[in-house]
């Protein structure tokens, strides 16, 4: 099962969290820079059970972190979205550059 | 020497990038919705390679099954569908990639640079494990994280409902 070195791994979930850095600097659509900071934590996710499986696999602690980080992550998506939402009933908009008062 | 789960390993990766990269660059925001699903599916898939049945199954159930699907409803509500996003300033496009390409240049360089010790021993992933060790008060135990998510959890569902049912005020 590890025939495949860890590096690849290791790129393979920089590129996805590149991926969406890239996402969340090009986009300004606020539901588009959720699913990208969606994209940058699977990334991390990836990395602490690739960490935890190929070099230290005595212990879950990695697992348990990604277990935790998905958690927190739902969470968050909860939080954003119900702002976002009750921002389009003030505003009409969901455009960051339009978001640029804190209070109606 | 390709044997099949090899040639799994780099077609789930390319997957998952692909599908990625589709999600963050594509001009319908429901389209880019489904390359997302379809990313997060790749993930699991990963998962699934692994040997993590119970992390693969969070990942589908949580983010398939929960934020995808509050997303998509959130497009709905918010969006007109159909219509293309306003396309994204070229200057920033190119700033983006440039520094995108930069971060993944510097953080591969470092990678194969460094010497990681691999080991063969397997990693218990039972379920059995999993369980005891959520709940366990021992010192490899879970039990105040475990809590500490229980509250965060209880904390975003009140807070959800305090701004849901905040009145919008009237516009003059």
């Amino acid at each position: 099962m590890t025939s495949i070195p860890i590096i690849h791994f290791l790129i393979v979930s920089t590129a996805l969290f590149f991926i969406g850095v890239y996402g969340f600097f090009t986009r300004r659509n606020m539901i588009t820079m959720l699913m990208s900071i969606e994209l940058i934590l699977n990334s991390v996710n990836i990395n602490f059970v690739v960490f935890n499986k190929y070099l230290h696999p005595e212990s879950n602690d990695g697992l348990f972190f990604s277990l935790f980080i998905i958690a927190i992550a739902a969470a968050e998506a909860a939080v954003a979205i119900a702002i976002i939402i009750n921002l389009y009933r003030t505003h009409s908009t969901i455009d960051v550059e339009d978001a640029n008062e804190m209070k109606l | 020497m390709m044997d099949a789960s090899v040639i799994s390993f780099y077609a789930i990766s390319a997957f998952l990038l692909v599908f990625g990269f589709m999600a963050v660059t594509a001009r319908k925001i429901f389209r880019s919705a489904i390359w997302l699903l379809f990313s997060l599916i790749g993930i699991a898939s990963l998962y699934f390679w692994m040997d993590l049945q119970f992390l693969a199954a969070v990942q589908i159930i949580v983010y398939i099954g929960g934020i995808v699907v509050l997303i998509i409803f959130s497009i709905f509500l918010t969006q007109h569908s159909g219509a293309d996003l306003p396309k994204a300033l070229r200057s920033r496009k190119i700033a983006a990639g440039f520094l995108s390409l930069l971060g993944f240049g510097v953080i591969a360089g470092i990678l194969s640079k460094t010497l990681f010790v691999e080991t063969l021993t397997p990693m218990d992933v039972d379920m059995k494990t999993i369980g005891k060790k959520m709940l366990s008060l021992g010192g490899d135990g879970y039990a105040l994280p475990f809590e500490l998510v229980s509250v965060l959890l209880l904390a975003a569902m009140i807070g959800c409902i305090v701004i849901a049912v905040k009145k919008v005020p009237e516009k003059s």
